[in-house]
């Protein structure tokens, strides 16, 4: 599967269009084969860009994964050695591992760590950068992406920010320790450096992120084949859009505010440090007359539409694979459209509705319910949409459909479960809870998580011609599907009994059993949960194994396919696998919608979006003639 | 193609300097409205203010060519400044609202 | 592999590539100076009265500073023009100018940002503050020499606007005497914060910009020849982005130095 990957587009655009020979382009030029560095390392072919991020996004999923399983371990065993990777641990990060037990300071720092990882480095990576990279171009027609070399550099940004991350936890000091939300005064004041790296990878982070959203709206508007109109796009690709919009307009006042908590914690200025703040006791050395609020309202402008570059992508994949496995289009595309677009308009102006502990006053409170309350609504339509969708289909069952299938009730919990959030007076007592915790994990864990596993299981014949293991994909699923109900729905209760998050005891200095005489105490039938989500999240990282194996078996292994092994109608199915330097032998032309299956006077049940009407096609084929 | 071309540029450059005048009457009002005696800060602030979105408007229009620009860009630029309006004016509008009649205010 | 409308622009939406990116990458460049410029606006919103200083800035060279800009701004848009109607040695006199103004702007900035660097206010053990530019600072010498006043009232240091005919004598001050002090930086309060942050990234966009045209103009400019449509497009992109520093610029002069 040599593709020669081409460095830099030639400029002779501006020329009369020869005829397409068989390698795509017009005219002819050196193929010099190019090396293993350009090819792999410093490509600018989006298919290879896909897959790098894609590699690199699971890598770090797997290393906050690891973190967590660290985490709930010191939860459900507060100060006790963790087994068998205790001594490693003190070996590697010394006094605050000491005798291979977590301290609270590095309990925080993997809680924060475990955080930012998961979202910057694992989710928007591979839902929005590695999915999109692969798909986008192929399901509008294009031959790449719009800038290529701009895309690389966003890959090697993204790279560049999870190393600082990454080794940030063997700086002195240990990595960020202040929350994956890194409030000030506290980033600022704690002893360590990890909070500057923590900064100056997101600021890498966000840079990547703005040049591929960049990338992605100029192509989606500039590269669609001729035909693709707007509303003959994938749904896929809308959500793709939107997020794409998302990242550009939320992302830089985070880039300003990490900016600005960078110079407070190196330049010593007071843009979020309050006048007469007081640290270990004596009044610190500041100018003061800043606002520890300003911090939030900036990172909350882009934490809110960050939880939507979360789930977006996501849906697509699903709403993708559900109109696969179904054989018929998706219930309501244009309702799905206008959906996605409102829902990406109103997350601009939701975002307080993380703040309603901050002293807020009744006006601004009622508003950020409303508009929060009123986002939910074409969230839902969403939700309705793909589950209409099924109705009447003809359901074929493969492990990409049942993680699509998997992922509407479990999306569903996640989403309705946030409305007491949204609600202010119920916030009041939710918030900081683990009922928070429970809520977002449902959204993004089996949420969109399963929807890229859908996606990895789904689109894998596309890159290498074999589909992955069905039985072991089917394991992966039910085990996954039924540990992350484990893990996460005792947290809704553990929550509403008062847990609160980011305690590194587990919440043991809060038990009846350790205080009996207080009020309010957190049960012990809520502290025993505790050692059955540490149980139910060790089940749940072995129940990956097999997805890993699987994953890297399967590209020498697995069961050959050809081309359009699920009979899908969208582009990315019409080309060969993997497709080759410009995608398409010749530029597609889109005569249809994206779903056109099950058409009646079709011989298949499946009608691609390029194949040209038949000119003299009967419109009903007649009847077999019996044997 | 070209026999129009210098004089495209001579009257390209004529607009231009029209252009850079108006900028040099606005910048000159502003600084006139800081240091006149009109009122307290907040109406010279909101004088100044008004002067320099008339001052961006030549930039933005003439040179940059937004005047002329295609829909799709009017669009993208149209929904970036109801989202930064959102951003300054909600926060200011948060910071400004709190309860009253606690201990604190 | 040929990437489509990378120089003819695309029927439906009537542009080319890389002006689409421009225009998209300026919309986040609006966000995050407008996420600074909300920073400021809250600071100084809730600051408490009269701690918010007038008058810290020499409004004399951000004029000057603006209207060199305003200048560059011109000349770079006269420079695309020149390469539109295909006057190559024009459009190099033309972006010669915007670069050459661009370093005078530079130039300014870095005096302005060494005159604060220079002006100290001193606590003093009585109570009193001195506040001025250190003239003379030898460590071998038991006292330092500011140029500047002594006052008895730290808020007299803070509405320069409202006071007439300040004071600038050579004041020779005793270390002894000295309980603490510090240079007008960006720690020294939060309008020199946020000043220095904000006039700081706009040098560095005005650096960036700097350096694409200067490619451009320099070795850049060899694809005149092989493909002028692609290099003017390059040109239009590149113009775009100084005209938005110049819009920033619109906006931080009197939002810093007027009000």
């Amino acid at each position: 599967m040599e593709t020669t990957v081409q460095q830099f587009p030639p400029f002779r655009e501006g020329e009369a269009h020869p005829a397409h020979d068989d390698h795509g382009h017009g005219e002819p030029h050196e193929h010099h084969e190019p090396g293993f560095w350009s090819k792999y390392i410093f490509s600018t072919d989006h298919k290879i860009i896909g897959i790098q991020y894609g590699m690199t996004a699971l890598f770090f999923m797997l290393f906050g994964f690891f973190l967590m399983i660290l985490m709930r371990w010191q939860i459900a065993h507060p100060g006790q050695p963790v087994p068998l990777l205790g001594p490693l641990l003190e070996k590697i990060l010394g006094q605050p591992a000491a005798g291979g037990a977590i301290s609270p300071d590095l309990y925080n720092s993997f809680g924060a760590m475990h955080g930012t990882i998961m979202v910057f480095l694992g989710v928007v990576p591979l839902a929005f950068a590695a999915f999109g990279n692969y798909v986008v171009p192929l399901m509008i027609g294009a031959p790449d992406m719009c800038f290529p070399r701009v895309n690389m550099a966003s890959y090697h940004a993204f790279f560049l920010g999870g190393v600082v991350m990454f080794v940030s936890f063997f700086i002195p000091g240990g990595a960020a320790q202040a929350g994956w939300t890194s409030y000030s005064p506290l980033a600022t004041t704690i002893p360590t450096n990890g909070q500057a790296f923590w900064l100056v990878g997101m600021i890498l982070l966000i840079t990547s992120s703005l040049l591929g959203a960049v990338n992605f709206i100029a192509t989606i508007i500039q590269l669609r084949a001729p035909g693709m109109t707007w509303m003959r796009l994938p749904w896929f690709v809308w959500t793709q859009f939107v997020t794409a919009f998302l990242l550009l307009l939320a992302f830089p006042p985070l880039e300003a505010a990490g900016l600005l908590q960078l110079m407070d914690n190196v330049a010593h200025t007071s843009f979020f440090l309050p006048t007469g703040l007081a640290i270990g006791g004596h009044l610190a050395n500041i100018s003061g007359g800043g606002s520890p609020l300003l911090w939030q309202h900036l990172f909350w402008f882009l934490g809110h539409p960050e939880v939507y570059v979360l789930i977006l992508p996501g849906m697509g994949i699903v709403a993708e694979i559900i109109a696969n496995n179904t054989r018929k289009p998706l219930w309501g595309y244009k309702s799905l459209v206008y959906a996605v677009l409102a829902v990406g308009f109103l997350s601009f102006i939701v975002w307080a509705h993380h703040m309603y502990m901050t002293g807020m006053g009744q006006k601004i409170a009622t508003f950020f319910q409303a508009t929060t309350m009123i986002i939910s609504i074409p969230s839902v339509i969403i939700l309705t949409c793909l589950f209409l969708s099924l109705w009447g289909g003809s359901i074929r069952i493969n492990t990409p459909m049942l993680f699509a299938l998997g992922w509407l009730p479990m999306f569903g919990i996640g989403g309705l479960t946030g409305l007491p959030l949204g609600l202010a007076a119920a916030d009041l007592y939710l918030h900081d809870t683990y009922y928070v915790i429970a809520h977002f994990h449902y959204v993004v864990a089996p949420g969109t998580i399963f929807a890229l596993f859908a996606g990895i299981y789904f689109w894998f014949p596309k890159m290498t011609g074999r589909k992955m293991n069905e039985f072991w994909g089917r394991v992966h699923f039910w085990c996954s599907l039924v540990f992350m109900n484990l893990v996460f729905m005792p947290m809704f209760a553990q929550g509403i009994k008062g847990m609160l998050r980011r305690m590194s005891d587990g919440g043991v200095n809060y038990s009846a059993a350790r205080v009996p005489n207080a009020i309010d105490t957190l049960p012990g039938s809520v502290m025993e949960l505790n050692h059955w989500i540490f149980a139910a999240a060790v089940a749940l990282g072995i129940a990956q194994i097999p997805f890993i194996i699987n994953l890297f078996w399967s590209i020498k292994h697995g069961e050959k396919v050809g081309d359009n092994p699920w009979h899908a109608t969208t582009l990315d199915w019409q080309t060969a696998t993997p497709p080759p330097h410009g995608n398409f032998a010749h530029e597609p032309r889109v005569v249809r919608g994206p779903y056109e299956y099950s058409m009646p006077g079709h011989a298949e049940d499946f009608t691609p979006q390029n194949e040209p009407d038949a000119p003299t096609a009967p419109k009903f084929s007649p009847a077999p003639a019996a044997h | 193609m070209s026999e129009a071309h210098s004089t495209d540029l001579k009257s390209y450059i004529r607009r231009c300097a029209l252009v850079f005048l108006a900028v040099i009457c606005t910048t000159s009002l502003m600084i006139a409205a800081s240091f006149a005696n009109i009122g307290g800060w907040p109406v010279k602030v909101a004088v100044i203010l008004a002067v320099a979105v008339v001052n961006a408007f030549l930039v933005a229009g003439f040179l940059m060519h937004l005047l002329s620009e295609k829909k799709m860009v009017y669009t993208v630029l149209a929904f970036t400044v109801f989202f930064f309006a959102g951003l300054m004016g909600l926060t200011v509008w948060a910071t400004g609202d709190f309860p009253v009649g606690t201990i604190f205010h | 592999m040929d990437i489509p409308y990378t120089i003819k622009p695309r029927p439906d939406t009537g542009i080319y590539n890389a002006k689409v990116g421009i225009w998209l990458f300026l919309a986040s460049e609006v966000m995050l100076f407008g996420g600074l410029f909300s920073a400021y606006v809250l600071l100084r919103v809730g600051a408490s009265d009269g701690f918010w200083p007038h008058g810290w800035l020499n409004v004399k060279l951000g004029t000057l500073n603006t209207l060199i800009l305003a200048l560059s701004a011109i000349t770079t848009l006269l420079a695309w023009a020149a390469c539109k109607v295909g006057e190559f040695g024009k459009f190099k006199i033309f972006h010669a100018c915007t670069l050459l103004l661009a370093l005078s702007f530079l130039c300014v900035k870095m005096y302005e940002y060494h005159d604060k660097w220079i002006h100290y206010e001193i606590k003093l053990n009585d109570g009193t503050f001195a506040d001025g530019h250190m003239v003379e600072n030898d460590p071998a010498k038991d006292y330092l020499v500011i140029e500047g006043r002594i006052v008895k009232d730290e808020s007299l240091l803070y509405d320069l606007r409202s006071q007439k005919n300040i004071p600038h004598d050579e004041i020779k001050i005793a270390r002894a005497d000295i309980k603490s002090k510090e240079n007008y930086g960006p720690w020294h309060h939060t309008y020199l914060a946020i000043y220095f942050t904000l006039t700081g990234l706009h040098a560095l966009h005005i650096l960036g910009g700097s350096i694409v045209i200067g490619y451009l103009w320099g070795p850049g400019s060899r694809m005149y020849k092989r493909n002028p449509e692609q290099f003017t497009n390059r040109i239009e992109v590149s113009g775009l982005f100084w005209h938005f520093v110049d819009l920033v610029w619109i906006f931080l002069f009197p939002v810093l130095y007027l009000t």
